[in-house]
C-alpha cells in the first residue's frame, strides 16, 4: 500500500502566545515546536495500514520551513519510510495556496491512500485535506474518527452533531484524521536512530500570496477578575443567586 | 445586484437551527456590503424543507431549495457540485458565500472552495466590509490569539464559528424557490447517521457546558456531572478535560481545548479542572465561566467569573438540587 501522509509543523499546544513585532505573526523566541496532534493520528493511521498490508511504503510530506525537517524526523521515527520538505519560509494563510503546492507534489505519485490530520491547532484552517482532494479529483472523507478497509472500499466514521456519520468511500482517496482513530506510537530509540539515516529530500517551493491577507494577530481581550464566592456546599445557594441576578444566565 | 449565498444545512427535511445564525452574518455582510446586496439562502434536499421560511425572518431574501434524490442524507460531492454550480450564477456570480462551521461546513466549505478556486476563511468570529473588502476576525492557536485578516478572494468563502453569531430577527420577503438539480452519483456517500443516545447535546452547540476534569477521580464519579447537566432540562451538555480523555475516562468528543473543541457557550462550568493553557484556550469565549476546584490556587480561577472552592462532591450535588428548583 503507498501511503502520503501530509503534515506540519506547529507550536506545541502549551505555547503562551506572544505577539511579534511586525503585529501579524507569533514571537517564536522560545516556542515550542512539534508535530500538529492530529497528524500524528495521521501517521499513525499510514504506518498501521502499510502493515497490516503487509508491503509497501509511508511517505511523509510538509510544507514549511528548513527546521521543520526535524517534524518530519518525528514522523520518520514513528516509522515512516521517507520523507519530503516543500521548504518556504512561511506557510501561507490561505489554505488553498498550501493546497495547490501539496497538490502539485503529490499528483504524480500513485498514492492508494493520502492522509491529513483534520486541522492544525495553529491556524485552525481545516481545510488542506479536502482542498487537495478536489485539486486531485480524489474522494475524500475528513474527520475520520473510525476507519475499515478491505481491499478498494473503506467505511469511515465521523462525528457529527449529535451522532455519528458513517461513510462509504472507493480508494485511492484523501482522509483526514481526527482524535479517537487510533493511538499514537511514541518513536522508539531504535526509531530515532533509524530516522537519521532515511531519505529526506528538500525541495524549495515558492507559496502564492493567495487571498487571505493577515492584517493584525492580537492577543484576545483578557477576561476581567473573577470573585471567590466562597468554599464548600454552602456557597453554591449564593452562587446561584450571582447567576441569576447579576449574570443573568440562569 | 451583490449577492450574498447563505448556506442552510437540514437534517431529516427540517432547517437546523445554526441555519439561523448562518443567515444572521450573511444579513450582516450584505448589509455591510451596502447597495442593498441581497442574501440568498441555500439549502440541498431531497424534498421541501419544512421550516425552510423561517431563513427569511433572519434575513434571507430569497430561499432556494436545490433537490435531488440523492440529498436526503449529506451528500459531499453531490452538495458541493450543486453549491457551486449556484455560486458562478449570473455574471460574475455571487460576492461571498457563508456556511457554519460546523461539522458539515467544515466538511462542505473546502469542497465548494477549491471548485470556485478559492480558500476559505474559516471558523470567524466577526465579519466587517472595510473599503469594500470584506474582513474577518478569526481566533487562531485555539482561540490564544486573534487573527484579522481582509479576503480579497471572488468570492470569498467563509464559515462562522457556531454559537457566535446570535440569530437577530430581520424579516425580509424569504421568496421561495425549489430549483431540481442533477449531479453524478457520488464516490462517498453517507451510508446512515448514528444518532447520539437520545437527550446528549454536542459541546459544539450546547448554550450550557459542565466539563469535568481529573478531579472527578475515577470515570464513573462522572455521575455527578451528568446528573447537574440533566438538571438543566436538556440545555446543557457534558464536556471534559484532555487527561480524562486521554485515560479513556470520556469520549474525545466531549474534549474541549485546544486539540478538542472550542466553545462558546452562555454558561461553562468547570468541574474539577485546573485550567491547563489548552484546556483555557478552548473555553475563554464562554459568556460566564465558573470553577468548582479543591485547590484555590488552581490556574482555572483566573479565568473564572464566579469560584467556589472545595469538595465538588459535596458542591456539585447541592448546585443540581438548586437548578432543580429553578427549573422545577
Amino acid at each position: 500500500m503507498k501511503i502520503a501522509v501530509c503534515i506540519k509543523r506547529v507550536p506545541d499546544s502549551e505555547t503562551r502566545v506572544k505577539i511579534g513585532a511586525d503585529g501579524k505573526s507569533l514571537d517564536e523566541a522560545g516556542v515550542k515546536f512539534a508535530l500538529n496532534p492530529y497528524d500524528e493520528f495521521a501517521v499513525e493511521e499510514g504506518l498501521r495500514r502499510k502493515e497490516k498490508a503487509g508491503a509497501g511504503e509511508v511517505a511523509v510530506i510538509c510544507l514549511g520551513p528548513a527546521a521543520a525537517q526535524e517534524t518530519i524526523r518525528t514522523a520518520l521515527a514513528m516509522g515512516a519510510d521517507r520523507g519530503v520538505l516543500l521548504q518556504a519560509d512561511k506557510v501561507p494563510m490561505d489554505g488553498f495556496e498550501t493546497a495547490k503546492l501539496l497538490a502539485a507534489e503529490l499528483k504524480e505519485g500513485d498514492w492508494d491512500l493520502i492522509l491529513f490530520g483534520k486541522m492544525a491547532i495553529d491556524d485552525y484552517n481545516h481545510q488542506v485535506g479536502p482542498l487537495v482532494a478536489e485539486l486531485l479529483g480524489l474522494p475524500c472523507v475528513t474527520a475520520v474518527a473510525h476507519l475499515e478497509i478491505d481491499g478498494t472500499k473503506g467505511v469511515a466514521e465521523r462525528e457529527v452533531e449529535g451522532g455519528i456519520e458513517v461513510v462509504e468511500f472507493p480508494l485511492p482517496a484523501v482522509l483526514t484524521a481526527d482524535k479517537g482513530l487510533n493511538e499514537p506510537r511514541y518513536p522508539a530509540l531504535k526509531g530515532i536512530m533509524a530516522a537519521k539515516k532515511k531519505p529526506l529530500e528538500v525541495k524549495p517551493v515558492q507559496p502564492g500570496a493567495g487571498a487571505i491577507e493577515v492584517l493584525v494577530l492580537m492577543l484576545p481581550p483578557e477576561r476581567k477578575e473573577g470573585k471567590i464566592v466562597g468554599e464548600g456546599a454552602g456557597a453554591v445557594v449564593e452562587l446561584v443567586r450571582l447567576l441569576r441576578e447579576e449574570a443573568k444566565v440562569l | 445586484m451583490t449577492t450574498v449565498l447563505a448556506v442552510l444545512e437540514q437534517r431529516d427535511g427540517a432547517l437546523r437551527k445554526i441555519s439561523h445564525e448562518v443567515v444572521t452574518g450573511a444579513r450582516r455582510l450584505a448589509d455591510a456590503l451596502g447597495g442593498s446586496a441581497m442574501v440568498e439562502a441555500v439549502v440541498c434536499a431531497s424534498g421541501p424543507v419544512g421550516n425552510s421560511a423561517q431563513a427569511g425572518s433572519f434575513g434571507a431574501d430569497k430561499i432556494v431549495t436545490l433537490t435531488n434524490a440523492g440529498f436526503a442524507k449529506y451528500a459531499p460531492e453531490g452538495y458541493a457540485q450543486a453549491i457551486a454550480e449556484r455560486a458562478q450564477r449570473g455574471e460574475g456570480g455571487y460576492r461571498a458565500l457563508v456556511f457554519a462551521a460546523s461539522a458539515t461546513g467544515k466538511d462542505l466549505a473546502p469542497r465548494v472552495a477549491a471548485k470556485l478556486g478559492v480558500g476559505v476563511a474559516a471558523d470567524i468570529t466577526d465579519i466587517a466590509v472595510d473599503g469594500g473588502a470584506i474582513v474577518v476576525t478569526r481566533p487562531v492557536y485555539a482561540g490564544k490569539a486573534l487573527l484579522k485578516a481582509r479576503v480579497a478572494a471572488q468570492p470569498a468563502v467563509l464559515s462562522l464559528r457556531p454559537n457566535v453569531f446570535t440569530p437577530v430577527e430581520r424579516p425580509k420577503a424569504g421568496a421561495a424557490e425549489t430549483v431540481a438539480v442533477t449531479v453524478p452519483p457520488g464516490r462517498v456517500t453517507v451510508r446512515e447517521v448514528k444518532a447520539a443516545p437520545a437527550g446528549t447535546l454536542d459541546v459544539a452547540e450546547a448554550q450550557i457546558i459542565i466539563s469535568g476534569g481529573r478531579g472527578l477521580k475515577e470515570p464513573a464519579n462522572f455521575k455527578v456531572i451528568e446528573e447537574l447537566a440533566k438538571a438543566f432540562g436538556g440545555r446543557a451538555a457534558v464536556g471534559a478535560s484532555r487527561a480524562v480523555v486521554d485515560a479513556g475516562w470520556r469520549a474525545h468528543s466531549d474534549q474541549v481545548g485546544q486539540t478538542g473543541k472550542t466553545v462558546s457557550p452562555t454558561l461553562y462550568i468547570a468541574v474539577g479542572i485546573s485550567g491547563a493553557i489548552q484546556h483555557l484556550a478552548g473555553m475563554r469565549t464562554s459568556k460566564v465561566i465558573v470553577a468548582i476546584n479543591k485547590d484555590k490556587d488552581a490556574p482555572i480561577f483566573k479565568v473564572a467569573d464566579y469560584g467556589v472552592v472545595g469538595d465538588l462532591f459535596e458542591i456539585v450535588p447541592r448546585l443540581t438540587e438548586e437548578i432543580r428548583k429553578l427549573h422545577g
